[in-house]
């Protein structure tokens, strides 16, 4: 492990940047932890006032300090991001693997499942749930939505990967030297599989957030709660734009960037090291 | 008589880099030999012996991580000469490949398209080399081609699958003579096919080599089917030639160690005696031995072998060697065995001054 | 005095079947892959017994239906004196990979190639409970690589791209020499392995039959090494068993038109003397059209072809030690 991010870390450009972005994240998020103010108190500082030494986000119409409120935002989105890859990685990988090791009916079945769910429109389901929720979607609920819907597209790729190991002679190899199905899939099977569930984990993380921002901005979440969605939900309803108070809008789409960015790149990076083909390159084939 | 192709001092490496890790495979490192006019010249080696490289420089194929890094691949023919170690890529599709220098690999499945019909790939090809202005002119010229090739009408119309390995094959060899080239290069084209099949498509080839009186380098780790097939044959080992020679003087007199184990190890129907094999395997070509390549498992290694490479002698009657043996058994002075350095002695150290 | 029952056959092919249905639900068609084979090996008598043929001669299936892979859709192929399907449904597959093992053919892909070879010895070991722990397990892997030639120093901690194909084979055979098998079955194990490296493998079998006892069933199209190290050969063409019988004879001076077409293709490496195989020779343009003929499967190329051979197929007809399924060795006809 290590040895992998030091190898990333001295060769390649992207993971230098992915670490740097991720990096300010991160202390983003454990800045909240110390945050002078509390996200629900309003009112606390002068309002409307710009980026400065003592506000480096300058402040809301609301009397908020941005900097900290956004510290929260930040944490919020990001345990949405895990929480909801976390879920649909579980229920990917279960159903990839069954459907792709049991073929059959058990095959057929799953992936008419799985294909349900990847013809459901998804967003007017979301808006609808969210106006169901009025005001109690919070972050914890959303993720677990997300995280159900947010399996099919990868649950096939984990399934084709699946189907074309089982054709490889080293599964035959492995299977006469007595190695029981589980023991195959782990020990052969996983080194092929896991660059393509990094990879959309990653891509599933901003797939969620991106979703709880849409959401947000509708106003269909839980507004009481800080995130990257909610605080252009609040700019909106106080005409930030208009006010001139551009920063209001700014400093979250700044955040998102680079959020979303250094977890592109971290994907690229990491995903291009895992690869079994460059793994093949490194130890000389 | 003027070669039609004259190799010099080939050399083709492989660099790769990732992560800090830079290997370079040396897979041609030093080749000299000449093709000329209406031959079949057999290329004899095993796998990683450099053949594919080789091919690959020829044919005109060469994409990063392979690069020419020294020496010159000439052709001259019909009053035209190119040195293809020079021309773009661009030039070599123009010029040379499928009209000039066509081939034929190992699988025919690389070279017809599984999704379409025969004819429709033959198309492809004569539409992209020559252009087709008249469909039912050219497909009849394609019936006419293919049936003096002794194949049935039906395989242009039928699709890669529902032909035999046999018959895809010699599809694959229709496809590469349609434009008369000078040179074919043959890769493999049998070994994934059974004895009859082989019979086949080898005679096949014989049949057009005689008929257009062109060039056709054989290339097969099969020392029998060289022994039918080929006029002059050349032993590579480790990306050097060690023996070139008419067949007939190949098989009755070896003189390269390696060139006997190849030929004695072949079992022969109607003995049963043990056959010893050759220890040790072929060498990683990123980290090739000094000196002679083939030392570590030559029966015959000296001191000598193991620092100095033999340079190629010539034998009489087109008879070629590269072997301190050799060189000894026929009165020539030994170079002295250089003193073992760390490093390679009498190659090239720096791969990055060979640019 | 007393009687005592000969041991089953190791194993026993009873005029096995194997055919498929290809095609469609609507338009689908028979193959018969095997068709009416009957072979035996017998106990105690470790041999290398050749199954011979080209691609589509049904060889492989027959291999599938040894390794209880494929199931046989008439006859029975039973595996000392029980029926194949029986022994793993009553003692489990495991078991019976004990006693049978398989060489695979192309030795690049046999080995995940981002796993230590040595792995899949070790895990052969433990799993077939010839060795309790890995450290136990050390001894009966050096001494199964010691088999084949190589040792446990020499590959360990090896990638497959690191060893020639020809180690990578000794290496397949070793392991699957480790949970001690009776038979085992080599698929084309050199067709894709260099010329000269082929020596390496095919010595090792005679070991393992000579030393070891083990049984090698040995399937490939190269005739030259069948001569070389099996007992019996068998060779197949479309299914069928055209002849069989001890190699130095059905190879030296086969009897069935096939068998001497396939003889006389081998290449010989000897230039000045290439006689009968530069006759040119006539290839089909499919398969399909041999595997659906009426008759004699041959009937299409022989130079001997008769009337009868293109309306019903040959029985067995005994030619000295052989069996050769061809209407030219029908004595009673031919008086």
């Amino acid at each position: 492990m290590i040895k992998i991010i030091r190898d990333l870390l001295k060769y390649d450009v992207r993971f230098r940047f992915a670490a740097g972005m991720i990096g300010l994240i991160l202390v983003m998020v454990l800045l909240s932890f110390v945050s002078p103010y509390r996200p629900d108190q309003t009112f606390t500082v002068a309002m409307d006032a710009g980026p400065s030494l003592e506000h480096p986000f300058g402040t809301t119409s609301r009397g908020q300090d941005l900097f900290w409120w956004m510290t929260f935002g930040v944490r919020n989105s990001l345990m949405l991001g895990l929480l909801t890859a976390a879920i649909s990685r579980v229920i990917a990988i279960a159903v990839g693997l069954t459907a792709g090791y049991r073929g059959g009916w058990v095959d057929r079945v799953l992936m008419s499942v799985n294909d349900s769910f990847v013809v459901m429109p998804l967003l007017p389901i979301l808006i609808l749930l969210g106006f169901l929720f009025k005001g109690q979607l919070n972050i914890y609920l959303l993720a677990v939505l997300l995280g159900l819907f947010g399996w099919p597209w990868d649950a096939r790729l984990i399934r084709s990967q699946v189907l074309s190991l089982k054709q490889r002679s080293f599964t035959q190899t492995a299977s006469y030297s007595g190695a029981p199905a589980w023991r195959i899939m782990i020990a052969e099977h996983l080194p092929f599989v896991l660059p393509i569930v990094f990879a959309t984990s990653i891509n599933n993380m901003l797939w969620s957030m991106g979703m709880e921002v849409t959401l947000s901005v509708l106003g269909l979440s839980d507004l009481s709660r800080p995130s990257l969605g909610t605080s252009l939900y609040w700019a909106n309803q106080h005409q930030a734009l208009v006010a001139g108070v551009w920063w209001w809008i700014g400093a979250p789409v700044l955040v998102a960037m680079v959020l979303f960015v250094g977890l592109y790149l971290l994907m690229s990076s990491v995903n291009e090291y895992i690869d079994p083909r460059t793994r093949l390159r490194l130890i000389g084939a | 008589m003027e070669p039609l192709l004259r190799v010099t001092d080939l050399k083709a490496y492989y660099r790769t880099e990732a992560y800090g890790v830079s290997r370079t495979v040396r897979a041609v490192d030093g080749v000299s030999f000449d093709l000329y006019p209406n031959e079949i010249y057999g290329l004899a080696g095993e796998s990683s012996c450099g053949k594919t490289t080789l091919i690959k420089v020829i044919s005109g194929t060469v994409k990063n991580p392979l690069r020419i890094v020294g020496g010159e691949v000439r052709f001259s023919a019909d009053d035209v000469e190119h040195d293809l170690t020079t021309m773009t890529p661009d030039e070599l599709r123009r010029i040379m490949r499928w009209k000039r220098i066509s081939y034929v690999m190992q699988g025919s499945m690389s070279v017809l398209n599984p999704v379409r019909r025969v004819l429709r790939t033959f198309e492809d090809i004569v539409a992209t080399h020559r252009g087709i202005t008249d469909r039912k002119e050219f497909r009849k010229e394609m019936a006419d081609h293919v049936a003096r090739l002794g194949l049935p009408a039906e395989v242009l119309r039928a699709f890669p699958h529902q032909l035999s390995g046999g018959m895809r094959q010699r599809v694959a060899i229709a496809l590469a003579t349609i434009f008369q080239p000078n040179l074919i290069i043959a890769d493999e084209p049998t070994t994934a096919l059974d004895v009859v099949v082989q019979r086949g498509v080898l005679q096949l080839i014989r049949q057009i080599q005689a008929e257009t009186r062109n060039t056709v380098l054989l290339v097969t780790h099969d020392m029998a089917v060289h022994a039918n097939v080929a006029d002059r044959v050349m032993i590579m080992y480790a990306g050097r030639i060690m023996e070139e020679g008419v067949t007939e003087t190949i098989f009755q007199r070896p003189r390269h160690p390696y060139t006997k184990h190849l030929i004695g190890s072949l079992p022969k129907i109607g003995e049963r005696s043990t056959r010893a094999s050759l220890p040790g395997s072929p060498p990683n070509l990123a980290d090739p031995p000094a000196g002679c390549r083939f030392h570590p498992r030559c029966p015959a290694a000296m001191d000598v072998c193991r620092t100095v490479v033999p340079e190629m002698l010539q034998l009489p009657d087109r008879h070629r060697v590269a072997c301190h043996a050799v060189a000894q058994e026929e009165g020539l002075p030994l170079p002295r065995p250089e003193p073992a350095t760390a490093g390679r002695t009498a190659e090239p150290s720096r791969s990055e001054d060979l640019s | 005095m007393s009687t005592t029952t000969a041991a089953p056959p190791l194993f026993e092919l009873d005029h096995a079947v194997v055919s498929f249905r290809i095609g469609s639900v609507l338009a689908s068609s028979q193959l018969v892959a095997v068709n009416d084979v009957s072979l035996r090996l017998a106990a105690g008598k470790p041999e290398i017994f050749t199954l011979a043929g080209e691609s589509g001669s049904g060889k492989t299936t027959l291999a599938k239906v040894l390794l209880g892979d494929q199931a046989t859709t008439g006859g029975e192929v039973r595996f000392q004196g029980t029926r194949v399907a029986d022994v793993i449904k009553s003692r489990g597959h495991t078991a019976f990979m004990q006693e049978v093992q398989p060489v695979f053919q192309n030795p690049f892909e046999t080995f995940n190639p981002l796993r230590h070879v040595q792995e899949y010895l070790f895990d052969t070991a433990l799993n077939f409970k010839v060795a309790k722990s890995r450290r136990e397990a050390e001894e009966p892997v050096d001494a199964a690589l010691r088999t084949v030639g190589l040792s446990l120093a020499e590959v360990r901690q090896r990638y497959p791209h690191e060893l020639s194909g020809g180690q990578l084979q000794r290496v397949s055979v070793a392991r699957a020499l480790i949970p001690n098998p009776k038979v085992i079955i080599a698929d084309e194990p050199v067709s894709m392995v260099d010329a000269s490296l082929r020596m390496e493998i095919v010595n090792v079998f005679k070991r393992l039959r000579d030393d070891e006892g083990v049984t090698v069933i040995y399937i490939t199209h190269d005739l030259a090494t069948a001569y070389y190290v099996s007992d019996r050969i068998a060779i197949m063409l479309r299914g069928h068993v055209v002849e069989s019988g001890p190699v130095e004879e059905v190879l030296t001076d086969p009897a069935h038109p096939y068998a001497r077409l396939l003889k006389e293709s081998i290449p010989e490496p000897v230039p000045e003397d290439k006689g009968a195989w530069t006759r040119r020779i006539e290839l089909g343009a499919t398969e399909a059209g041999e595997f659906t003929r009426a008759g004699c499967k041959f009937a299409g190329r022989c130079p001997s072809v008769m009337d009868r051979c293109r309306v019903s197929n040959p029985p067995d007809f005994v030619v000295g030690n052989r069996l050769v399924k061809c209407y030219l060795y029908d004595d009673e006809a031919n008086d």
